[in-house]
């Protein structure tokens, strides 16, 4: 990636620059966050089943909030890939992913072509990178972060709204990550499952390349 | 031949194709360039693999320059 700053970083200047500092402090925001809604109702329904049985009703209900929050997230954070209503001209669609396709590597554009994801690797790890948003799976493969970002001409073809974060993400990956909105921090299982089903082999192959990541990083 | 390039509803419109030998080519895509700055769009080349640089001159010996908008956390 380039060292020159995002120029869009201006529009929001009050955030601190995202690095590998912030990013895992984010990651274990996330799970205090998820943790602190889970284990309250995970406690109050085992309490309330261990004092009134007859309250198992009441119970499930409780245990069924434990397993729904993180859910929610989960879909929160996998929406940011989710396929959109396609506005522009098939023929301008055509045109839009030959272009992407001249600016990624075979395997990339295959994968584009069976996921409508991009995946490019990064100092953070790898990135799959839609339409309106990117995911960033941590070396390792465990962890992955949602973020919804994009360029505001809703006209644009999708090839073309890619190519415009793929090549702002190559010139400063600090910048995008700064400049995006973060929706989501949590395990890859969790996003996997609210991926639609074409998108998924994107995340299986993304998480293969950042747990080579992890493996180059501890060699 | 050098293009310049621009992101658009239509795919890409080429706003100029040059070689460094046509003074003429050069310029008429300095100004295109120039003026597709003016309309609020980012220029930006390839420099390598999962590399790209933003631009605030037309570099006349690039293959490729892309014309971007800005993009913004949705």
């Amino acid at each position: 990636m380039a060292t020159e700053s995002l120029p869009e970083l201006q529009a929001v200047h009050w955030r601190p620059l995202v690095d590998e500092r912030r990013l895992a402090r984010t990651a274990a925001l996330w799970t205090a966050t998820t943790t602190a809604h889970v284990v309250p109702f995970i406690g109050a329904g085992a309490l309330l089943f261990a004092v009134e049985p007859l309250a198992l009703p009441v119970s499930l209900a409780s245990l069924a909030h434990a397993w729904i929050i993180p859910e929610l997230y989960a879909q929160r954070g996998a929406n940011v890939v989710r396929p959109k209503r396609v506005r522009a001209a098939a023929e301008a669609e055509r045109v839009s992913v030959g272009l992407l396709g001249d600016l990624v590597g075979h395997d990339a554009r295959e994968l584009h072509a069976r996921t409508g994801l991009v995946l490019e690797r990064g100092a953070f790890g790898v990135w799959l990178v839609g339409p309106a948003g990117a995911l960033l799976v941590r070396p390792g493969g465990r962890r992955v972060h949602c973020y919804c970002v994009r360029v505001n001409d809703p006209e644009l073809p999708t090839g073309d709204r890619i190519a415009h974060l793929l090549l702002a993400l190559r010139t400063d990956e600090r910048g995008f990550a700064t400049v995006a909105n973060l929706a989501f921090s949590g395990a890859r299982w969790r996003v996997r499952r609210r991926l639609d089903r074409a998108q998924r082999p994107a995340l299986e192959a993304a998480a293969r390349a950042a747990r080579a990541l992890d493996r180059r990083a501890m060699a | 031949m050098s293009r310049l390039i621009r992101m658009d509803h239509t795919g890409h419109t080429t706003l100029a194709e040059w070689t460094a030998d046509d003074p003429a080519a050069v310029e008429a895509a300095v100004d295109a360039f120039r003026a597709q700055l003016e309309l609020g769009y980012f220029g930006m080349v390839s420099t390598g693999e999962g590399q790209a640089e933003q631009v605030r001159e037309l570099p006349t010996g690039a293959e490729l320059v892309i014309m971007r908008l800005p993009i913004s956390g949705g």
